[in-house]
């Protein structure tokens, strides 16, 4: 096992992107590629899921698009993803917040984090 | 056949510049020590007998002791014969780097995953027989007909039936090597390579 630890800690890039919990609001750009082009989307969401370790962390984001939910889960050491912004820090009692899904409207909202 | 002996690590994956994840295999391969070298003179062909991983004293046969004695090492698990392209004397190591550089293509022989008895859907690949429902009774996976009747009256030698699977010898060939780590005797290789954690597998090139 920490021969494995040792070769992911060899290919893993350094990446910048600011430390976030489950339950915070974050933009992530991910940079798409469309034949020969290259653009920057903007995802917008809360964070409901962080999975994973080392080369495969991966977090999920939900937004609400209009109506309906949309989810997108990004590997986090990918070179596509390539900035993450904290727009606000969620108080929540769960890792996972998958409760999230059955809930619509002022319920579904993330109280902010209180800073000290 | 120009090789090595190695021991599977297990599997990672990293992204690469095009932001794509590369699914990879860590073989770990500490210097192999040549244990015998063939000649075209004393046996008809030339080659060198690799050997690798520590093992205890007692779990060795006498005539290996001896035999693992002359090339003045400690005992080993595994041993193997190649025909290398660089020229080893007895006693000496063969690295990986001596072989292999990122980017070559590599074949792999390991001993695939023991799963048992396995019936034919697993085993070969059968579709089963047809519907869940419908009046089907317990036949989901069953192997269906093994022949006619009278004519020919027996089943064709061959037939694919349930039966252990896996526990073979198996070569994956063109596997692409991704990284090699000199210091640490570790080579990446792209994709999966048959065996479980911890198995003695066969690099070769």
């Amino acid at each position: 096992m920490d021969t494995i630890k040792y070769v992911e800690d060899q290919l893993l890039k350094e990446n910048n992107h600011p430390s976030f919990a489950p339950g915070d609001n974050i933009s992530v750009s991910y940079k798409i590629v469309e034949g020969a082009k290259e653009r920057i989307q903007i995802f917008k969401g809360d964070v409901i899921k962080i999975a994973g370790a080392g080369a495969n962390k991966m977090f999920t984001v939900r937004k609400m698009s209009g109506s309906y939910g949309v989810e997108r889960i990004f590997p986090l050491s990918s070179p596509n993803v390539v900035e993450i912004k904290i727009n606000k820090r969620g108080k929540v009692r769960r890792a996972k917040l998958y409760y999230l899904r059955d809930l619509i409207g002022k319920k579904a909202k993330i109280k902010e984090k209180q800073r000290r | 056949m120009n090789g090595i002996i190695g021991k599977k690590v297990g599997m990672t994956s990293f992204f690469d510049e095009a932001g794509k994840n590369i699914p990879c295999t860590v073989i770990e391969a500490a210097p192999n020590v040549v244990t015998q070298v063939k000649s075209e003179a004393t046996d008809g062909y030339a080659a060198v007998q690799l050997a690798y991983g520590d093992c205890k004293e007692k779990n060795v046969a006498q005539s290996m002791k001896g035999h693992f004695k002359k090339a003045n090492t400690a005992p080993k698990r595994k041993v193997a014969e190649f025909q290398l392209a660089v020229e080893k004397d007895l006693g000496e190591a063969v690295a990986i780097e001596d072989l292999f550089a990122e980017g070559d293509t590599v074949s792999v022989i390991g001993t695939s995953k023991g799963k048992g008895f396995q019936g034919v859907v697993k085993r070969h690949g059968f579709g089963g027989v047809g519907d869940k429902t419908h009046g089907q009774h317990n036949r989901l996976r069953a192997p269906g007909s093994v022949g006619a009747c009278a004519t020919p009256s027996k089943v064709i030698k061959g037939l694919r039936m349930a039966g252990r699977t896996g526990g073979n010898r198996i070569k994956t060939k063109n596997l692409k090597v991704v990284k090699i780590f000199g210091e640490k005797n570790l080579i990446l290789i792209k994709g999966c390579v048959p065996g479980h954690k911890g198995a003695y597998v066969i690099i070769e090139k």
